[in-house]
């Protein structure tokens, strides 16, 4: 199973901080949706596929980003035209497209794990709001590995469905799945717990003091 | 927060990526695909209450939004978010909390009538409450016509509905441990 988009590279978008590169996308957002204006979309857009062609990722990544949004894209310009007229509909078309393009650029260009570790270094600053890190990172990494398992599970019980010629019912498929899941989380809870893990002390740890 | 409340939140969340394997049926009408995964924040709400379900949800959502394909179709990343359906997405962690929240009050029993009131305001009335507003803000069209183009959906929601209540039923009479832990 592919878990990430990420393609491999070395240019000055792959360098730079996964943070930075989630604000600017933010940002982007905001001024995009703050000024509907079709020469500031024209823009962005051209800016953004200079972007891609810079970084040397070339027309075909683009066209694989669009294609699936085609559809979309057509649907909600095809509103617009007939809606108001054919301005308003390349703007918001192009907007939408500039916005998708430059956070599938954030995704393309940043591993799934250093996102991952600039989402708990973020988490830091809501120490004060009662989040615990360490319990995110938990809950974080174990999703990640019961993905997989889940798919696993949920292919096994409709095979076994299929042959009593259940394949087709959702509640079929949904509660042996379920049931497994929460008997699962009982053994995992435990195994977490049998090797001592401690949910991560609030205080910080004494750091040097016990050292004879 | 317990270990085992860690877990919870860990497989509802990877529950609700594995909703999202059955093959979606996509409408014709604005991009918004019909898919099993709008299940996972009711059932999250439903079996494991408000706070458990609420972080759950919220936990997928980061996923996806580092890039996992997690959403129906093999989706994800950052830029789907911000897409069309990137409000019924936000709106899950919120609507699954309501909905823990509601169950909870109830002592996780609130009957028939009960269970539908709740799935249909919180499930079905608060999720398109955030996601058409957000529909209408990225297509630029006006409330009342990203509502209509939503309201192919209504259908599909309400059989969601059925089978939520049937599986959440189902799954505490196979696991009563289920409603007598917090």
């Amino acid at each position: 199973m592919i878990l990430s988009d990420y393609i491999p590279g070395t240019g000055l978008l792959w360098r730079l901080p996964p943070g930075s590169k989630l604000l600017a996308l933010a940002a982007l957002g905001t001024l995009l949706l703050a000024v509907p204006r079709l020469d500031l979309a024209a823009l962005t857009f051209a800016a953004v596929i200079a972007l891609y062609l810079g970084s040397g990722l070339g027309w075909r990544v683009i066209w694989r980003i669009l294609r699936p949004m085609l559809v979309i894209l057509a649907v909600i310009a095809g509103a617009q035209w007939w809606l108001f007229d054919a301005l308003s509909a390349a703007m918001v078309a192009l907007r939408l497209a500039a916005l998708l393009l430059f956070a599938s650029l954030v995704t393309l260009t940043t591993r799934a794990s250093d996102m991952i570790a600039a989402f708990e270094r973020a988490l830091f600053w809501l120490r004060p709001l009662g989040v615990n890190p360490a319990k995110v990172s938990l809950a974080l990494s174990l999703a990640l590995r019961f993905i997989p398992v889940l798919g696993a599970i949920t292919a096994e019980v409709r095979e076994a469905q299929r042959a009593r010629g259940l394949e087709r019912s959702v509640i079929a498929t949904a509660v042996p799945v379920i049931v497994r899941l929460l008997k699962m989380a009982d053994d995992i809870a435990d195994a977490i717990e049998a090797r001592g893990y401690d949910p991560a002390p609030q205080s910080p740890r004494p750091t040097g003091d016990t050292r004879p | 927060m317990s270990t085992r409340d860690i877990v919870h939140i860990a497989l509802f969340a990877a529950l609700t990526a594995a909703l999202g394997l059955f093959p979606p049926l996509t409408l014709p009408a604005v991009g918004v695909a019909i898919t099993a995964q709008s299940m996972g924040p009711m059932l999250a709400g439903a079996l494991v209450g408000a706070k458990r379900g609420g972080l759950a949800l919220a936990l997928f959502y980061v996923l996806v939004a580092v890039g996992m394909p997690l959403l129906a179709g093999g989706r994800g990343g950052m830029g789907v978010l911000l897409g069309a359906s990137g409000g019924f997405v936000l709106a899950w962690p919120i609507a699954a909390f309501a909905i823990g929240w509601a169950y909870q009050r109830a002592r996780f029993n609130p009957g028939l009538p009960g269970e539908l009131a709740i799935l249909a305001v919180f499930g079905i009335g608060l999720v398109y409450l955030i996601g058409v507003p957000w529909i209408s803000a990225v297509a630029g069209l006006s409330l009342s016509q990203a509502f209509i183009g939503s309201l192919g959906f209504i259908p599909g929601d309400l059989i969601k509905i059925a089978v939520v209540i049937a599986v959440t039923r189902t799954v505490r009479r196979a696991y009563p441990a289920l409603s007598q832990g917090r």
